[in-house]
């Protein structure tokens, strides 16, 4: 009842003083993350930081309350729409904060931006979006899905390999991360394998990397694939002679399955637990004390979004029924980023700096990704020209 | 492709192949003596890694592990028969399938629940983690021989116990005609408790000795009851022999499928299109595989005798 008293009044008085920009309604913010199946540890981070970065503030972003309503889209295109139009059409939201997958994204798109609701993605970056089909609604705080493995092949251009192996599962986001990598990459690819999605046994691939003689292999298996594949290649007692070059293969998500059969593996990223800034050091600290694990870039991700809401929120001054301002607001993108460096690109995909990591064991046993050095100053996405925006 | 190359692609058929034999050991009995369709047969052998996780966890040794996994499998096992199974044998197998299904959902989300989503693994016990060389760039695991060991172990178990034991006679005449085996003052219910207690232990087997090798994660059986099912079929149902050829026989043709079938097509195709439909062609194999068996002989490879 009190509840329904409280919406009454809140529409009465919306109502009342409509458009004018001193009255603000609490902030509605929907989440649309996958946090059922095997790959629900990832979306679990980006619910953890983004809700770290809320409690910090006091539940509130840019000086107003906000209202997280978090939605489990289970990693099926149709949930995910549904749960989405619902959000926008029910619940009225202001942004929509989502998702996890690109494939997500891409069910989830049109609705939320053609009822001219803010999307922010904190995670999926596909190139789909970003070139000739970006939008004013829509923005990205993560990276563009290739410029990860564009990375990787500029690492392996300055280790000095020569001949990589490479191998990914056999879907859209595997052939991505081939294309970056051979965009970029000087050197020979001596093997493209594609493995099924999920796969169990990398015995047959691992016999063939190891006659292959290639001096390392550079490979995109998330989630399980990367904790098998990861403890097979070591037990196979290739890590020896072979070094190992991953995207999203080794990181917090994977570690705790790894362990030291990860350690020293390269990757790529725009960050890391150990990246030397305050701001991040002290989100590492007060994120372990809150949930007991190290935070991924996923989790990273997810509290820069709540970051760069706070700051265009508190520039509209609660403001969002002007959806232009809104929109400038975003872009500025005038917050601490935990990554240091970071703006938007013309199509809202962000500018920044990519390093190259490696794997190292923490003195208290736990595993994370360090910072190694910068290899990509101020590196945007390659279909940002695409974009007439 | 060099000999060593396809010697280690043989070696990981081999043990792929007995991992899949313990599972459909279990899978093919159940189905065979007792008609019975257990969907949460796969299941099992997550509930056998997840086992195996927890008590190195709490132990802190593998051997005991084992022990210690295979007694609670064996438990769980007979628990899951009394309360669920057991009322479900004179059902039509529409309500079988429904049932076992819900058990499936039901322990996939309490794994998940108890562990978490993320995936874990354990190491292989300390004196088993190093690898043999087999040449100057080539090692195999030895965790690997291991397991295909323990497969051909447990399979001459089954057939001596089937071949040359009470037990074993009365499971191939259960198998033939539960109703005249009970007739005959069998207590049948009894051989079914057996036989299905027997076959989620070694499910859970089968999740123990893959722990290392793969990850533990909710719904890591879900792709192997598949597999298993496509073995049992080959096999013939109910036959412990045909369950053993067909297991060898998917898990060979798996493995070298996989790696050699864009091989073989960039002879006879352009490389980038062998790239594209060899991956997709090689998951196909064993499937067709089924097929091409089924047209031939459509009780399988060394069906049960009696069967009809």
């Amino acid at each position: 009842m009190k509840k329904h008293l409280k919406q009454l009044t809140a529409g009465v008085a919306l109502s009342a003083v409509m458009g004018t920009a001193a009255f603000a309604d609490d902030i509605k913010i929907g989440m649309v993350v996958t946090l059922s199946g095997p790959p629900a540890a990832l979306g679990q981070q980006i619910v953890d930081g983004f809700q770290l970065a809320l409690e910090q503030k006091d539940g509130m972003l840019g000086g107003q309350k906000v209202e997280l309503i978090v939605e489990d889209d289970e990693l099926k295109p149709d949930v995910a729409l549904v749960k989405a139009t619902s959000l926008v059409e029910r619940d009225k939201v202001d942004f929509v904060v989502g998702t996890v997958f690109s494939n997500m994204l891409q069910a989830i798109f049109k609705p939320i931006v053609q009822s001219d609701t803010f999307l922010i993605s904190p995670n999926a970056g596909p190139s789909t979006f970003a070139g000739r089909n970006c939008n004013p609604y829509f923005f990205v705080t993560s990276y563009q899905n290739n410029q990860n493995a564009e990375v990787s092949g500029m690492i392996a251009n300055e280790e000095g390999f020569e001949n990589v192996f490479t191998m990914v599962p056999n879907y859209q986001a595997g052939r991505d991360n081939i294309v970056g990598f051979k965009q970029t990459f000087k050197g020979n690819v001596t093997d493209e394998v594609f493995t099924p999605l999920g796969h169990q046994d990398f015995s047959a691939e691992l016999a063939r990397i190891s006659t292959s003689g290639a001096d390392a292999i550079f490979t995109f298996m998330p989630g399980g694939m990367g904790v098998r594949l990861v403890n097979q290649f070591a037990n196979a007692g290739l890590s020896e002679n072979m070094k190992f070059m991953s995207v999203f293969t080794t990181d917090e998500t994977t570690l705790p399955g790894q362990k030291d059969a990860a350690v020293g593996f390269l990757a790529a990223g725009s960050w890391a637990p150990d990246l030397p800034n305050d701001a991040n050091a002290a989100f590492v600290k007060a994120f372990e004390e809150k949930y007991g694990y190290i935070p991924g870039s996923y989790a990273m991700q997810a509290y820069d979004t709540a970051s760069l809401l706070d700051s265009a929120i508190a520039k509209t001054g609660g403001d969002m029924s002007d959806k232009d301002a809104v929109r400038a607001a975003l872009k500025e993108a005038d917050f601490t980023s935990l990554r240091g460096d970071f703006s938007f690109n013309n199509n809202h995909y962000p500018v920044q700096d990519f390093h190259m990591l490696n794997v190292v064991k923490r003195d208290d046993g736990k595993f994370h990704t360090s910072f190694v050095r910068t290899i990509a100053k101020d590196y945007a996405d390659s279909f940002s020209q695409d974009c007439k925006m | 492709m060099s000999t060593t190359l396809f010697l280690i692609l043989c070696l990981n058929g081999l043990q792929y192949g007995m991992l899949l034999f313990l599972i459909a050991a279990g899978l093919t009995l159940v189905f065979g003596v007792m008609g019975f369709i257990n969907l949460a047969h796969g299941v099992q052998y997550m509930v056998g890694a997840y086992l195996a996780f927890a008590y190195v966890q709490l132990t802190g040794s593998f051997m005991l592990a084992v022990i210690l996994s295979l007694v609670t499998a064996l438990i769980l096992g007979l628990l899951l028969e009394h309360f669920i199974f057991r009322h479900l044998y004179n059902r039509d197998h529409l309500d079988q399938v429904l049932a076992t299904f819900g058990i499936i959902i039901f322990l996939n989300e309490l794994a998940k629940v108890i562990f978490g989503p993320a995936t874990l693994s354990i190491a292989p016990p300390e004196f088993l983690s190093g690898s043999i060389q087999l040449t100057e760039t080539l090692r195999y695991p030895i965790y690997r021989f291991v397991t295909i060991f323990a497969g051909l172990v447990v399979a001459l178990g089954l057939y001596l116990t089937i071949s040359f034991t009470r037990i074993g006679m009365l499971i191939r005449a259960g198998a033939t005609s539960a109703e005249m085996v009970s007739a005959l003052g069998v207590n049948i219910q009894r051989l079914f408790m057996i036989v299905f207690g027997v076959g989620a232990m070694l499910a859970g087997f089968a999740g123990v000795i893959a722990a290392p090798i793969f990850a533990i994660e909710p719904g890591m059986g879900d792709n192997i009851l598949i597999v298993a099912f496509v073995v049992i079929i080959t096999g013939g149902i109910g036959s412990i022999g045909g369950a053993f050829f067909a297991a060898l026989l998917v898990g060979l043709i798996d493995t070298l499928g996989r790696s050699l079938a864009t091989e073989i097509l960039s002879t006879v195709f352009n490389p980038s299109f062998a790239n594209q439909i060899g991956p997709a062609l090689a998951s196909m194999l064993i499937y067709i595989l089924m097929a091409a068996i089924l047209v031939f002989r459509p009780k399988g490879l060394l069906p049960a005798k009696g069967v009809s």
